[in-house]
């Protein structure tokens, strides 16, 4: 059981979901907080929802506010930074690289990536701490 | 350190200031593993009225982005009130223009997001220095 849970973490680094800020919330954990990653994986994804739907919302406007979606996009990187979700992370800097230049089409386009990559991260962990 | 008593060792206190209630959770924990005593608050001016309460800290993090008091209005407002502890600038912004602005507000110095244990040894490294 134990080296299944470690067979499949190490799946989550190899495959490039996760980064060393993971291992940190990890090191953290303790018998007074033996639930601190789960939990605060939790908050994660509780808290970014709202931000995905402000972005959802923000790139059906038009004309797009760059600078607001940049925004909403600057606290969720800061989130995924939290937790060490690596590939939302790096769709996030994606992201924010169109908006610096004002491509739409590519704010879109990312933002759809990042859905996948933010949804496919949540199934790998809710299988990880069941 | 933080209002010592005689004979009493105090724990280094610390206000972590950042709107995510993520961050707060996290740099939380780290802070307590290495023995630190820490209050969180979710913006500048939550960090200005607990120093205008009469509350005292041996070290600030401070966010650069939130909302009603950015980071940069909070240290400068906490400097002019003659508040002298380190405050350390933690900001996942990559512009070197707006983190030299913010290090100009009156920190002791910016550290990239997240706050890893790496960070607070570096931290408590300067702090103790600063103390001492």
């Amino acid at each position: 059981m134990q080296r299944q849970l470690a067979n499949m973490k190490q799946s989550l680094f190899d495959q490039g979901y996760l980064d060393e800020q993971f291992v940190q919330l990890e090191e953290l954990q303790d018998d007074a907080n033996p639930n601190f990653v789960e939990e605060v994986v939790t908050l994660y994804y509780r808290d970014s929802a709202r931000l995905v739907q402000n972005i959802d919302q923000a790139l059906e406007k038009s004309p797009l506010d760059f600078s607001k979606l940049d925004s909403y996009m600057h606290q969720l990187k800061g989130s995924c930074s939290s937790i060490g979700a690596k590939k939302v992370k790096s769709e996030c800097t994606q992201f924010r690289e169109y908006c610096r230049v004002g491509n739409g089409d590519g704010c879109k386009r990312s933002f759809q990536q990042l859905k996948k990559e933010y949804a496919t991260l949540r199934k790998k962990l809710e299988v990880y701490f069941q | 350190m933080g209002g010592s008593s005689k004979n009493e060792v105090q724990k280094i206190s610390v206000l972590i200031v950042d709107d995510d209630p993520l961050v707060r959770r996290v740099e939380g924990m780290l802070l307590k593993r290495y023995g630190l005593e820490t209050k969180a608050v979710a913006n500048g001016k939550e960090a200005v009225d607990m120093f205008l309460a009469g509350n005292s800290y041996d070290l600030v993090l401070m966010d650069m982005e939130m909302p009603v008091m950015d980071g940069p209005k909070a240290t400068r407002m906490l400097r002019g009130m003659g508040v002298s502890c380190m405050i350390v600038g933690v900001t996942a912004r990559d512009d070197e223009a707006e983190k030299a602005a913010f290090v100009a507000a009156g920190l002791d110095f910016c550290w990239e997001k997240p706050l890893s244990a790496q960070g607070v040894v570096a931290i408590l490294d300067d702090l103790t220095k600063k103390l001492l």
